[in-house]
């Protein structure tokens, strides 16, 4: 089967719909396909990757803990608009700290999130075979 | 509506509530597979008891059932490289690590699991 790139765009906050978990159902079921999968947060997208997530008062499952499992997937190609982030006053250290460990160089762990400005997120959209909006 | 030891599981044996699980529901689950996990001197006790206890490690910390491939690399990482084989799973669980395992350990069906 030939490797297609697959880019999933996350654009809305984790809770208020079911976007965000189907995006991570869909994303986890493609790995397992063997594809080259990377993810973007755009827009209010951003929120489902902030560190410290407490979901005890709506009496959802805390599925923010999944994406520390993505690079155990091999998917370690999570793009943050820089624009989203400023726009809801976040920054970099806002994020959870997701790694993965690197097959290629001893196993180090290096971070999967890189924050890229829209214009170069356009780019790498432009390099996908499939891009699917969550 | 089918349930083992008064907790309710779904068509193929899951828990359909994750909360019920006690380790008497997975030695239940078990000996439906002919598989013993109540005799600490049957065969492969403490082996298949590891491999459900990291399961459940996993989901606590991840909240979700890891594919096969996942479950081999923590397998290999946490219990010993010897161990972490599909082979080695699969002499443990022969009805696969994954839909087995998971089921003995009360975890959901790994997403992807077909």
């Amino acid at each position: 089967m030939a490797i297609k790139k697959f880019m999933y765009l996350n654009r809305k906050a984790s809770y208020g719909t079911a976007y965000a978990i189907e995006s991570l159902e869909v994303v986890l079921i493609a790995a397992a396909f063997d594809q080259d999968v990377s993810l973007a947060f755009i827009d209010d997208g951003v929120y489902q990757i902030v560190e410290g997530q407490n979901t005890d008062g709506i009496g959802m499952k805390n599925f923010s803990k999944t994406f520390h499992a993505l690079g155990d997937y091999d998917i370690n190609k999570l793009y943050v608009s820089a624009e989203s982030l400023e726009e809801r006053g976040l920054t970099a250290d806002d994020l959870m700290p997701l790694v993965y460990e690197d097959e290629d160089d001893d196993w180090e762990e290096k971070p999967s999130v890189k924050i890229v400005s829209n214009a170069e997120l356009t780019k790498i959209m432009s390099e996908q075979d499939v891009c699917l909006s969550f | 509506m089918a349930d083992i030891l008064g907790a309710e599981v779904d068509e193929e044996g899951f828990l359909v509530n994750l909360k019920d699980w006690t380790k008497e529901i997975a030695v239940e689950m078990a000996k439906g597979d002919d598989i013993d996990l109540a005799d600490e001197n049957a065969d492969l006790f403490h082996e298949r008891w590891d491999v459900l206890n990291l399961l459940r490690d996993y989901f606590e910390e991840y909240q979700i059932a890891p594919a096969v491939r996942v479950l081999t690399k923590a397998v290999g990482k946490k219990l010993g490289k010897d161990k972490g084989s599909s082979k080695y799973l699969y002499t443990l669980f022969p009805y696969g690590p994954g839909k087995q395992g998971c089921k003995f350990a009360g975890l959901p069906k790994p997403t992807g699991c077909i």
